[in-house]
């Protein structure tokens, strides 16, 4: 198999890898996240670029995806979602993505449109994320579009796709992971979880289907008690440990500013340090580190279990 | 059957502003069924819709002709003809009580008659009479594969009407749409196939659909063998 990305490269050579996560707003202004991945590169291999999160009309993730590529040094994974898309219109973005040099995508069915900030829109869902992984694959391996239709110069892209242990029945997720597989998926990476009873619990299910595609683990570190609060609250089927979540808590009545954010930095260290060393040991081939905004604390927690911090 | 909602008064009484000679027609199919647009409620919408006429809208009496009357079937072209010929002429509008299908019926059978439509057209409804409610179960896609979903259809009842189920967006079988009230569709059709040790198809990949089948407008050139006046 040809690695056309670095991350598909890493994930060949067996290294285990990070990736990061990077999500542009309703702004044509990109520094903040082109400056955001800079204290990346080097530690995170590519980092994903949002699409449309939870169904909010941002700036488009595919140029967001190449700028932040271009400007920052960072590879990226860029979020492709079925919701707002036929499959004219992924055939071109894919399309688009190739010819700009992305090299990784990230193929999702996405959240409901009604869940956004412009409710009253139409869904599309022409294909879902099983779907579209099957399409790119159709595009980079054998040149042709859904329709099979050739391509004049096929992409050179890999797919990956999502996959979330919370789930419940989790039976259910995992052979939709095992379908996605069919379809081509190169590799995964999960929801955010918080122990390794979710990893195994994964892993078992995985291990019955005779799955292989390579899985990174979604891990959340919490810039401050404010972001654990409300993904706790707001993200369905996830929630943060209790013990954890007091912790955190407590960190955030310290009044002195820069006492707090080191206090942060250290209740989050503590915590990821241990789970990340505790899925090196698992059949995970890496973690996607989802902590959009806290570029030292990633840096510093890779560089850490790397043996480098 | 077809399900239908009565449109608000307020709405019909706007959309009717300028008609005082109407016949108010409701329709004994699915409409007349499920009590919304049968006999009695054309009768009382049109007893509403001259009370309004008469108390918003400053007429008497003598102004208006607000009938009711009912067919049969209103998607049926012989029907509505056979019941309608004659009749329809003394007024200058139609509101009808019929889905959108009956509506567009008499607006196709008496082209120079102002045809209004008096409810809004819901859906393809399954009926749970213990309860009194009305469900979507049927989408009318016409590529039925009922056949390989344990009889749950996830064109309708998947909010996303995805082919490969569940999404990302189910918590403990319930939708992300709606607030997890709804029960997910591709969790039922997990347990269903499980059940029935059949879980070989709930791994399978489903390709991707021709969306042709479809495209609507859709007809049936005739499919459709008449059976004589619903007999």
């Amino acid at each position: 198999m040809e690695a056309y990305s670095s991350l598909m490269q890493e994930i060949l050579d067996g290294k285990f890898v990070f990736t990061g996560e990077l999500e542009p707003e309703k702004t044509t202004d990109l520094t903040e996240l082109v400056e955001g991945a800079k204290p990346l590169v080097g530690y995170a291999v590519a980092c994903n670029v949002t699409d449309n999160p939870q169904s909010m009309a941002y700036m488009s993730s595919l140029v967001a995806s190449y700028v932040v590529q271009r400007d920052a040094g960072m590879e990226t994974i860029y979020q492709l979602r079925c919701s707002d898309r036929n499959r004219l219109a992924l055939t071109a973005d894919v399309l688009g993505a190739a010819a700009l040099g992305l090299k990784n995508i990230l193929a999702l069915t996405g959240d409901h449109v009604s869940l956004g900030d412009n409710p009253g829109a139409k869904s599309v869902y022409d294909l879902d994320s099983a779907l579209l992984t099957y399409m790119i694959r159709r595009m980079v391996d054998e040149g042709v579009d859904l329709a099979g239709k050739p391509i004049h110069e096929p992409p050179k892209i890999h797919v990956g796709v999502a996959v979330n242990p919370n789930a419940d029945p989790l039976e259910a997720e995992i052979i939709k992971l095992k379908r996605k597989e069919e379809a081509g998926a190169e590799f995964a990476q999960t929801q955010v979880i918080y122990d390794m009873e979710k990893v195994d619990g994964l892993f078992e299910i995985y291990n019955q289907y005779g799955i292989k595609v390579p899985v990174l683990i979604g891990i959340f570190p919490m810039k401050n008690y404010g972001v654990a609060d409300y993904f706790d609250k707001n993200i369905p089927g996830v929630s943060v440990p209790g013990e954890l979540l007091e912790t955190l808590k407590k960190v955030s009545e310290i009044a002195d500013k820069k006492q707090r954010k080191e206090k942060y930095m250290e209740v989050n260290l503590e915590y990821f340090e241990a789970f990340v060393r505790d899925i090196m040991k698992s059949e995970a081939k890496g973690v996607h580190v989802m902590a959009v905004g806290y570029e030292a604390m990633v840096r510093e927690l890779i560089a850490r279990v790397r043996g480098e911090g | 059957m077809i399900v239908v909602e009565q449109k608000p008064l307020e709405d019909i009484l706007d959309m009717v502003k300028d008609s005082d000679r109407m016949l108010v027609l409701g329709c004994d199919g699915c409409s007349g069924i499920y009590q919304v647009g049968g006999e009695k409620q054309a009768e009382m919408l049109s007893s509403m819709l001259k009370i309004g006429k008469k108390t918003k809208g400053g007429k008497k009496e003598g102004d208006l002709k607000i009938e009711a009357s009912t067919v049969l079937r209103q998607c049926d072209k012989e029907i509505v003809r056979e019941a309608l010929e004659g009749s329809i002429e003394g007024y200058d509008a139609v509101l009808s009580m019929a889905c959108g299908a009956g509506v567009q019926t008499v607006a196709e059978v008496f082209p120079e008659k102002l045809v209004l439509p008096a409810v809004n057209t819901k859906f393809i409804g399954m009926q749970d009479r213990e309860m009194g409610d009305l469900h979507e179960r049927c989408s009318a896609c016409g590529d039925c594969i009922l056949d390989e979903t344990g009889g749950i259809c996830p064109i309708t009842r998947c909010a996303k009407g995805l082919l490969n189920g569940p999404c990302g967006g189910q918590v403990e079988g319930k939708c992300e749409v709606g607030g997890y009230e709804n029960d997910c569709a591709w969790i039922l059709i997990y347990k269903k196939l499980k059940e029935f040790g059949k879980i070989d198809q709930f791994l399978k990949l489903r390709l991707v659909r021709d969306n042709r089948i479809s495209q609507s407008p859709r007809d049936l050139k005739g499919g459709v063998k008449y059976s004589g006046g619903g007999e």
